[in-house]
């Protein structure tokens, strides 16, 4: 381009590497180009300031990139087809004119042409009228001479036709002939179709099989179609072979079954482990030869964000009170919002509610009439419970089912939530809760999941009701835990939350106890049974579990700190034994609490004054009032005891039984703890110091207890795990310490830093320096907007002085012509003046 | 003799409210070694004012840490004054100048004893063992011991000796320690973990975990946020319905 138009920015030094944009400018070119675009945007713009008319482009696509210019064109043609259609053109005169052949429409031929097939056409086509060929092929005079002679014979006088006129009467003839035909197969049709439709009807109602006959009718008087458009037909329709996957037989089935469950132990036992996590964790970042080794680590930001979940606060904490205090008034805001959106939720469920309660009324009633059938359909209702996708043929179930709703809401409260399941046998309360999961299947509506995460708490708050009533429904429990594990499978996150909410419950009423009473005693059956879930819903073995830790946690304080001071204490007591045997069954972890507990409870079966060679701990003690609470010396109850298992409703309620059986209770208790220890052994023999934690226990074993005394039942079960107590080899390697990996030597190698970008600044992380190009990127376009906007106003403002000029110089230019044509005018006037003076 | 409740009160405050405002402390030094001899809370709670005597009086007392070894026993890590006790027997324990037969004998005692203890408890004595460890080097052989006899049939320590310099303590090793690596509280395990490995040369500040209580452990457990929840795989049958299921054969849900 023109060497003047160039601008060069001279740099003062040369410098290697850096990349120069700005070095050569054509400032000429680039003014140019902004005008131009200014001229087509802002004077634009500015032309059209006071108009309010728009134009608006409405052109189909026109606008729109994504379509390619030829499907824009054919799309836009089709809209004005489609705009086009149906509308009369009265400037069109042939639009509507219809081509007929033979009096009837081209088009219509066309649509009947494959149903009127060749059938009738062709005996017509073959047996055309002798006339017709006379005529055409005949040369005309036989038909002449015949016409002529027949109608000679009939009407003598009339005049002989010509030949013309003959013609003519025969195509008026044959056209009407064809007319007729034409007419009856139409009607043919009409009458066809009407018992295909017929037919139709019929044949819903029909049992599928037709009788042959019938079928054959129906074949006659339809058009049979040619077997060669069968064939092409069919090989058109034919479809094409696909590959499906192959049934997997019941051996793969299983096999794949068995592969999930290995895979699930082997995730299971690295969860026990818990080394692998930590691994993973503190992967071994890399180390440069720089690292000071100096381990110093930076203390971990634990401070927690605040979370509202369902509308509630995620408060773990109950100790931060005081700031909850604060908290809750936003809270309550929050909740206030909530509740306004939820009314309107409320209000349909009370009309479900309503109708639920309805027909609660009605199923009660009916079964009131109906007491006599209602354990027939009870029992109708277990089947189907099983075997839901069987047919329900059977109208008697049809009338079992009628009594429940298939639908359900899920119940917003509790209340709710219990009045649902009141007076429902554990058959009809299982299928109601299934039939609420159906129904609000998370994936089937937004709020469901939310709703359902509630019903597992509702379900759990019901299941500690059941087992706190004076006569525990553990049946009903039992079964209930079904529903429990599905919810749980579902949610997994929302189980686990409200499991903990009641473990820490329990865990603060356990330490109020304490601090107010000094002792604490056992809970209730229902804290028992939770504890128990805990473990069916939650795998027990892992190192570290958010619910299981925390219940392990619970029950070690249960068996440390509760007094003993009744059977059911140590029924209880027991129980929680059993409980941390299951819960460490697969990792065979140590529990010192339940060695401790075991030793107390077969001290406490002992006579007094006996503990020599062992020493119980805390809630035992060696001297005390509570001792011999599992000592029987009745010998007949001795003899008469039978090994039973303990009815869990004891320990809600001892009834008022007869001393025997009492005593045969502490007998089961004795041959269960029994049974716990010997369980203890063979879990922990692999421990190093296997013997000195059975140590105590033994010496009681062999030195205290009264063997002989006990019935031979109990001496079995004495034997058996003294036995295993006692056949362990006893063996101790001295420890060694792991190898110490080596620290590398400090070395002081140059520290090498990756860099990215010339000139920059590279301190700090990956996101600081992101957000530092930002800002410096917004700077920087800010300047660029700032700068064309001065440019803007500058032009509008050269605009609008040229626009000024314009103006002014025309008005001068016409005031000019103006003076210019007035000094003419005077300037004549005086000439003619002049004249007159002269004449 | 007073009765046990009003000693125990007694001895509680004796060492703060009492003897510090006497013109002749030493004259509490009878009353102190009776105490200390009876055995059992009073000895813990008797330890404290003796230990003022001793530090700032020139007590001498025979057998002083005889008498202490003498007064462990399974009840320490449950009883009320554990922290009190600990913490003076952390005093005790931490001249260097302690010959390690002894040093010994305590760390085997307490290993032994943590056998029975709850996790609040396992939870301070674990560090309280490794700080002896670092005071003590000659004491490592317990838990490193490369030479040894490949396998015995008997730990040699003597739980039963009242004398530590008889008790053999030198010639175990910490097995308990080990067992405990087994224990159920995640906590506790990697703490137990810890004397596989070659200790760091810091001490560790146990003052904080002398408090500590099961609830204060419960509450930091259900604190702890999970990412997610593993669940069992097994499907459930009922509430005893698992596999070889304990409670199935011992209680029914009558």
């Amino acid at each position: 381009s023109n060497p003047f138009e160039v601008k060069v920015n001279r740099q003062k030094f040369d410098i290697l590497g850096r990349k120069t944009k700005n070095d050569v400018g054509l400032p000429g070119v680039s003014r140019s180009k902004a005008i131009k675009k200014r001229n087509q945007t802002l004077l634009k713009e500015y032309k059209e300031r006071e108009k309010t008319n728009v134009f608006k482009d409405k052109r189909f696509g026109e606008y729109n990139t994504k379509i390619t210019p030829e499907e824009k064109m054919i799309r836009r043609f089709a809209m004005e087809r489609q705009q086009n259609y149906g509308k009369k053109n009265i400037y069109n005169l042939n639009e509507d004119e219809e081509l007929t052949h033979y009096g009837q429409s081209l088009a219509e031929i066309e649509k009947l042409n494959d149903i009127v097939d060749s059938d009738s056409d062709t005996e017509e086509r073959g047996t055309l009228s002798a006339e017709l060929t006379a005529a055409h092929f005949g040369g005309g005079g036989g038909l002449l001479r015949k016409k002529v002679s027949s109608e000679q014979q009939d009407e003598e006088e009339e005049k002989p036709k010509s030949r013309k006129e003959l013609i003519e009467e025969m195509i008026a003839k044959s056209k009407q002939e064809k007319q007729e035909r034409q007419t009856r197969r139409e009607s043919a049709l009409e009458l066809t179709e009407k018992l295909d439709k017929d037919w139709k009807e019929i044949q819903t109602l029909i049992a599928r099989k037709t009788p042959k006959s019938e079928r054959k009718d129906k074949e006659a008087e339809k058009p049979k179609p040619d077997e060669y458009d069968m064939i092409v037909r069919e090989l058109g329709f034919e479809m094409k072979a696909k590959p499906s996957e192959r049934l997997k037989t019941e051996e793969e089935l299983a096999k794949e079954e068995q592969a999930r469950l290995q895979e699930l132990e082997a995730d299971r036992l690295r969860r026990m482990r818990g080394i692998d996590e930590e691994a993973n964790k503190k992967r071994p970042s890399h180390v440069s030869a720089d690292d000071l080794a100096d381990g110093f680590i930076l203390d971990k930001d634990d401070r927690r964000l605040l979370s509202y979940k369902d509308g509630k606060m995620n408060i773990e904490n109950e100790e931060e009170e005081g700031k909850e205090e604060e908290e809750e008034e936003g809270e309550e805001e929050d909740n206030e919002n909530e509740e306004e959106s939820q009314e309107e939720s409320a209000s349909e469920d009370e009309e479900d509610d309503a109708a639920d309660g309805h027909s609660d009324l009605e199923s009660d009633l009916e079964s009131e009439g109906e007491a006599a059938e209602n354990k027939e359909e009870k029992k109708h209702k277990a089947n189907e419970n099983e075997s839901q996708n069987v047919e329900k043929l059977d109208p008697k179930r049809e009338a079992a089912k009628s009594e429940l709703p298939y639908t359900f809401a899920v119940p917003e409260t509790y209340e709710t939530f219990k009045s649902l399941l009141a007076g429902r046998t554990i058959e009809e309360q299982l299928i109601i809760l299934e039939r609420i999961q159906k129904c609000n299947h998370p994936s089937l509506a937004v709020g469901n999941k939310a709703k359902l995460e509630k019903l597992f708490g509702f379900l759990l708050e019901y299941i500690g009701e059941l087992a706190t009533l004076d006569l525990p429904e553990l049946r009903t429990i039992d079964k209930l835990v079904l529903p429990l594990y599905n919810l749980c499978q579902m949610f997994p996150q929302a189980a686990s939350d409200s499991i903990k909410f009641i473990l820490r419950d329990a865990a603060h009423d356990l330490e109020e106890v304490i601090e107010v009473k000094g002792r604490a005693t056992f809970p209730a059956l229902d804290t028992l049974i939770y504890l128990k879930i805990v473990s069916l819903l939650f795998p027990t073995s892992d190192f570290w579990h958010p619910v299981v830790t925390p219940a392990f946690m619970y029950m070690s304080q249960l068996l440390t700190k509760c007094r003993i001071t009744t059977l059911q204490d140590v029924i209880k007591g027991l129980f929680i034994c059993c409980l941390f045997l299951e819960y460490v069954s697969l990792s065979r972890r140590f529990v010192p609490e339940l060695i401790n507990f075991l030793l107390g409870v077969l001290h406490i079966s002992l006579p007094r004054n006996q503990a020599q060679g062992y020493t119980v701990v805390h809630p035992f003690t060696p001297v005390g009032k509570n001792l011999e609470l599992l000592l029987v010396c009745d010998k007949e109850d001795l003899k008469s005891w039978e090994k039973k298992n303990v009815p869990l409703s004891i320990v809600t309620r001892l009834k008022e039984t007869s001393r025997t059986e009492i005593n045969h209770t502490r007998l089961s208790c004795l041959a269960l703890c029994f049974d716990l220890i010997k369980k203890c052994a063979v879990l922990y023999e692999s421990l190093p110091s296997f013997h000195e934690i059975m140590h105590p226990v033994r010496i009681l074993l062999t030195q205290h207890m009264p063997v002989n005394e006990y019935p031979e039942k109990m001496q079995e079960w004495y034997h058996s795990a003294l036995k295993e107590l006692e056949n362990k080899v006893k063996h101790y390697t001295p420890l060694i310490c792991e190898k110490k990996k080596p620290v590398p030597l400090k070395q002081y190698t140059p520290k090498v830093v990756k860099v990215l970008e010339f000139g920059k600044k590279q301190a700090g992380s990956k996101k600081e320096q992101e957000r530092k190009q930002l800002i410096q990127r917004h700077k920087r376009e800010l300047k660029g907007a700032i700068r064309e906007i001065r440019k803007d106003n500058q032009y509008l403002a050269r605009m609008q002085l040229s626009e000024i000029m314009e103006r002014d110089a025309a008005r001068k230019r016409k005031v000019k012509e103006l003076l210019g044509s007035l000094a003419t005018q005077e300037g004549e006037w005086k000439a003619m003046k002049r004249k007159k003076w002269d004449n | 003799q007073l009765p046990t409740g009003l000693y125990k009160k007694v001895l509680v405050i004796l060492h703060d409210s009492v003897l510090p405002y006497m013109n002749e402390p030493t004259l509490m030094m009878d009353f102190l070694t009776v105490a200390y001899g009876i055995g059992g809370a009073i000895s813990l709670l008797a330890l404290n004012g003796l230990f003022i005597l001793i530090h700032q009086h020139n007590l001498e007392y025979p057998d002083f840490y005889k008498k202490l070894y003498s007064l462990l026993d399974p009840s320490i890590y449950h009883v009320k004054y554990r922290a009190r006790f600990f913490h003076l027997t952390d005093l005790f324990l931490s001249s260097s100048h302690l010959p390690a037969y002894l040093v010994a004998a305590f760390i085997k005692r307490l290993a032994r004893l943590a056998l029975t203890a709850p996790p609040e408890a396992l939870l301070m004595i674990i560090p309280f063992i490794c700080n002896l460890f670092r005071r003590h080097p000659a004491c490592r052989v317990l838990v490193h011991r490369p030479g040894g006899p490949a396998d015995m049939s008997e730990d040699p320590y003597v739980m039963e000796e009242e004398e530590p310099s008889e008790s053999r303590a030198l010639q175990s090793s910490l097995w308990e320690i080990q067992s405990l690596q087994n224990h159920y509280h995640p906590d506790v395990a990697k703490a137990a973990a810890v004397l596989n490995q070659s200790l760091s040369e810091m001490e560790d500040d146990i003052s904080g975990l002398l408090e500590l209580s099961a609830s204060e452990l419960f509450d930091k457990e259900v604190k702890k946020k999970a990412v997610d929840v593993p669940l069992e795989f097994e499907q459930v049958r009922g509430l005893f319905g698992k596999k070889n299921d304990i409670f199935a054969e011992h209680f029914s849900l009558d």
